[in-house]
């Protein structure tokens, strides 16, 4: 009687413990990323210091935007897998226009081409109801193309306008503006989702699209709107890292996306739409960049890096299926 | 076999959910070759006592004595072993595979290791002619009407062998002609000496198929013993647990000379043509049909969730704009035929799922006024005497709650027309009660009510007026005594002859 024995193992059991993890998963990155700091700041004297703290923060100040835009997209039901090409393309362009034209039109350049290329998504989702993940994939590769026409794929530099790099690189209170962009869109993206009607209706939308329309909800429009936020997001992303390093290359994005959706999934938004939060992409993507400064403070093999980064992405995906599942 | 052999004794089973006492110290002989039903409210624990006979879920106390030996199931596949086999409410095939691919899923006749086609088709024709079905072998089953792929289900419970069939809520989704074959089914299975446990909400379907009726009330057993003993009220009594008649509240006849609220003229839409109807303020009007007679096509082409292709629907003097956030602003609110496909956002807060089809009224510049709209909210749930838990999530409402938080949504959007499409539907005895009386007594206020059900019964409560739809057409309109359970059916059937 080998089933007996199964059985006695879940003694009133499998919603406890279901219950437990979805406490675990609401406190949810937080607590791995308090053990990584805290470990961080033992293991290592240079972690601790404000320069090195302040760093992580500029470098990360992209990817927190794009996944800020990120995580709203997913919620609403949508996936964006365009903006890595957006972001190189954007920050190409910026960076050609700021050095032909002037600072501040290189930077409406590169969020125009955001917002058009983002609504050009919405609209492809939407109103031809192509799967989100296939049309995103195929805009990339025609952004990313006309990123490498327009640039020729060379690398642009605007080292004789150094007014462009003021965008990105001034210092405020011993802060980046990009970090300081980042926090102020990622407050933004909070109050948007958490207290304004449009965020009720994004969770609505991917919470239960049907539900939604029949409720009086415009569903597509909400989810164009969520695709546009995103290509101006990885637009910004774009033109804040062409503007740090005053030069930029159209290719440049190709592992941003995934960094991104690394970061918004640890957070423990989920794939599926409907649920998430944005405190918890930011989060996330701070865990995913503490255990590359880790790695590096430590000097450690930046292959392990991968590896262990891999092993969190499955592990968080892996217990978001699991406290989903109803008995 | 001898009538009197138990073939399967549930003694002492206990489950508990949480902090939810599903079933506590259950004990029910079930005897060999007979049918025997579970009866109950929602919660009651039928369908969970149900799925761990089938191995679908493990008990937490107790154990199953399967012809006189104890047994225990890890899994739906080592009860099916043991020869019991599950058709659940929801039919759980795989929709791309043919009838015959998902009867042998998994026990395939096999030639050399090859999948034997020439010998699946033979089996399963074998099969279905015995049961009298008549399935289209080469058809991917995702393609057939649900009452087919239920037939598919049973299929696959006999290629087991199956000595014990546990039917979960098998007529929910059925037509009338449907649910009378598959009770044939059901007869012929018992009669060649197999079990059959049947959960179910229907008493009359109860009362009709089974030998023995087991009565569970907040997860313990109230009574078991022969159907013949008991009546529809007795077995209410048992699953209230006090008396109740299946009274409907009074309904005050809606004035002659009430205002038109809604007018559909000549309205055309997939499953639908040429549909005119009015509602007059303070009338519930009954759209009675068989499944499949376009009854909910009707009301969704109303409200604008499917298209039409011609004909109008007028609300207050204004031609509705065929989408729903239109209907909404109008004043016409849907209450969906299935509520957790098409009305709630499981895992969001009630309150969010309440607000969610009046937040423009609630809200400034764009910012949810929270205040109002928790004030709001609990107003709209006490009206409708709905949960207080505003925070849960939906999907952790019962049945009934579920529904009432439909309500609560449509009324918090201040409607002239509340379209209700089997607003009762899955929801336990007492909550029906008061879904009723909260119908009946928004339409003595003044509310224009378009009711789908189908339950007659139900129908002829409430409803001033009935309308009978046949083949995507209104067949007859019924006022008063002239709506009779028989008058509805033979409409709706097109036995009628012309008067």
């Amino acid at each position: 009687m080998t089933a007996a024995e199964t059985t006695g193992l879940e003694p009133a059991g499998p919603s406890t413990a279901k219950r437990a993890t979805a406490l675990i998963g609401r406190a949810g990155i937080l607590i791995p990323f308090l053990i990584a700091f805290v470990a961080l700041s033992f293991i290592s004297d240079s972690f601790l210091r404000f320069q090195n703290l302040a760093n992580i923060l500029d470098q990360q100040a992209g990817i927190i935007i794009v996944a800020c835009a990120g995580t709203l997209v997913l919620i609403a039901g949508g996936l964006d897998l365009s903006i890595g090409a957006v972001y190189g393309f954007a920050g190409a362009a910026s960076a050609l226009v700021a050095s032909n034209v002037s600072t501040p039109a290189g930077i409406a350049a590169g969020l125009a081409i955001g917002l058009i290329v983002g609504l050009a998504n919405g609209v492809i989702v939407t109103r031809f109801r192509v799967n989100a993940l296939i049309a995103t994939l195929a805009m990339s590769f025609v952004v990313a193309g006309i990123g490498a026409i327009v640039t020729q794929g060379n690398l642009v530099v605007v080292f004789d306008h150094p007014e462009f790099q003021e965008f990105a690189a001034t210092k405020i209170a011993g802060i980046t503006s990009a970090a300081w962009m980042m926090i102020a869109i990622a407050i933004l993206a909070i109050i948007l989702l958490g207290r304004t009607v449009f965020g009720r209706y994004v969770y609505a939308s991917g919470g239960n699209a049907q539900a939604a329309r029949l409720g009086g909800v415009r569903v597509d429009l909400i989810k164009v709107a969520t695709f546009a936020l995103s290509g101006m997001a990885a637009a910004l992303a774009g033109v804040i890292d062409a503007s740090r390093v005053l030069s930029a290359q159209a290719s440049s994005g190709q592992f941003l996306t995934f960094t991104v959706l690394t970061g918004i999934i640890v957070g423990g938004t989920s794939i599926l739409g409907g649920e998430g939060s944005v405190p918890r992409t930011v989060v996330g993507c701070l865990f995913v960049a503490l255990i590359a400064n880790g790695f590096n403070l430590l000097g450690l093999d930046p292959f392990y890096q991968q590896i262990t980064l891999g092993v969190i992405l499955l592990l968080a995906v892996g217990l978001d299926a699991w406290s989903r599942r109803t008995d | 076999m001898s009538e009197d052999a138990i073939h399967l004794d549930v003694q002492g089973i206990g489950k508990s959910f949480g902090a939810t006492r599903a079933l506590d110290d259950v004990s029910i002989p079930v005897h060999a070759g007979s049918v025997h039903a579970f009866v109950g409210e929602n919660g009651a624990g039928k369908s969970t006592l149900g799925k761990i006979i089938a191995g679908v879920i493990a008990p937490d106390q107790g154990g199953l004595v399967l012809r006189g030996e104890s047994v225990t199931f890890a899994s739906p596949r080592e009860a099916l072993r043991a020869g019991i086999a599950l058709v659940a409410q929801e039919v759980a095939l795989v929709p791309h595979l043919t009838a015959p691919e998902n009867v042998f899923l998994g026990v395939e006749p096999r030639r050399a290791g090859f999948v034997d086609r020439g010998a699946m088709r033979r089996e399963f024709d074998r099969l279905a002619a015995d049961a009298g079905f008549d399935l289209p072998a080469t058809t991917r089953v995702g393609a057939l009407p649900i009452a087919k792929q239920q037939q598919v289900e049973v299929l696959r419970a006999l290629a087991r062998d199956a000595a014990l069939i546990v039917l979960d809520e098998p007529t929910a989704s059925l037509s009338a002609r449907e649910v009378e074959r598959l009770h044939g089914i059901v007869r012929s299975f018992a009669a060649s000496g197999g079990t059959v446990i049947l959960v179910s909400h229907f008493l009359g379907e109860v009362l009709a198929l089974a030998d023995t009726v087991t009565v569970l009330r907040d997860g313990r057993v109230v009574s078991t013993g022969p159907a013949a003993a008991e009546t529809e009220d007795s077995l209410i009594a048992k699953m209230l647990g006090r008396s109740v008649g299946r009274a409907y509240p009074p309904k005050e006849a809606a004035a002659a000379d009430a205002p038109v609220v809604l007018a559909v003229r000549d309205l055309h839409a997939p499953g639908i043509s040429g549909v005119s109807l009015e509602v007059r303020a303070g009338e519930i009007v009954g759209l009675a049909g068989l499944v499949g007679a376009g009854r909910s096509e009707l009301v969704r082409a109303i409200y604008g969730a499917a298209p039409s292709s011609a004909g109008e629907v007028v609300v207050a003097d204004r031609t509705l704009a065929g989408n729903p956030r239109a209907a909404i602003s109008a004043g016409v609110t849907l209450i969906p035929e299935s509520r957790k496909d098409d009305g709630l956002l499981l895992h969001r807060p009630v309150r969010e799922n309440v607000s969610l089809s009046s937040l423009r009224g609630m809200s400034r510049f764009g910012f949810v006024a929270r205040g109002r709209e928790r004030r709001r909210v609990r107003e709209a749930l006490g009206q409708v005497a709905g949960t207080t838990a505003t925070e849960l999530p939906a999907i952790a409402l019962s049945g009934g709650n579920q529904q009432k938080l439909l309500f609560a949504r449509a009324l918090l959007a201040t409607p002239g027309v509340l379209i209700a499409d089997e607003p009762t539907r899955g929801v336990d005895v007492g909550a029906k009660r008061d879904l009723y009386e909260l119908i009946v007594g928004r339409a003595a206020a003044g509310l224009g009510v378009l009711l789908i059900s189908n339950e007659i019964e139900e129908i002829l409560g409430l409803a001033h007026r009935v309308l009978v739809m046949r083949g995507g057409r209104i067949v007859a309109e019924l006022v008063g005594d002239e709506a009779t359970e028989s008058s509805i059916l033979a409409a709706a059937f097109g036995t009628r002859t012309a008067a």
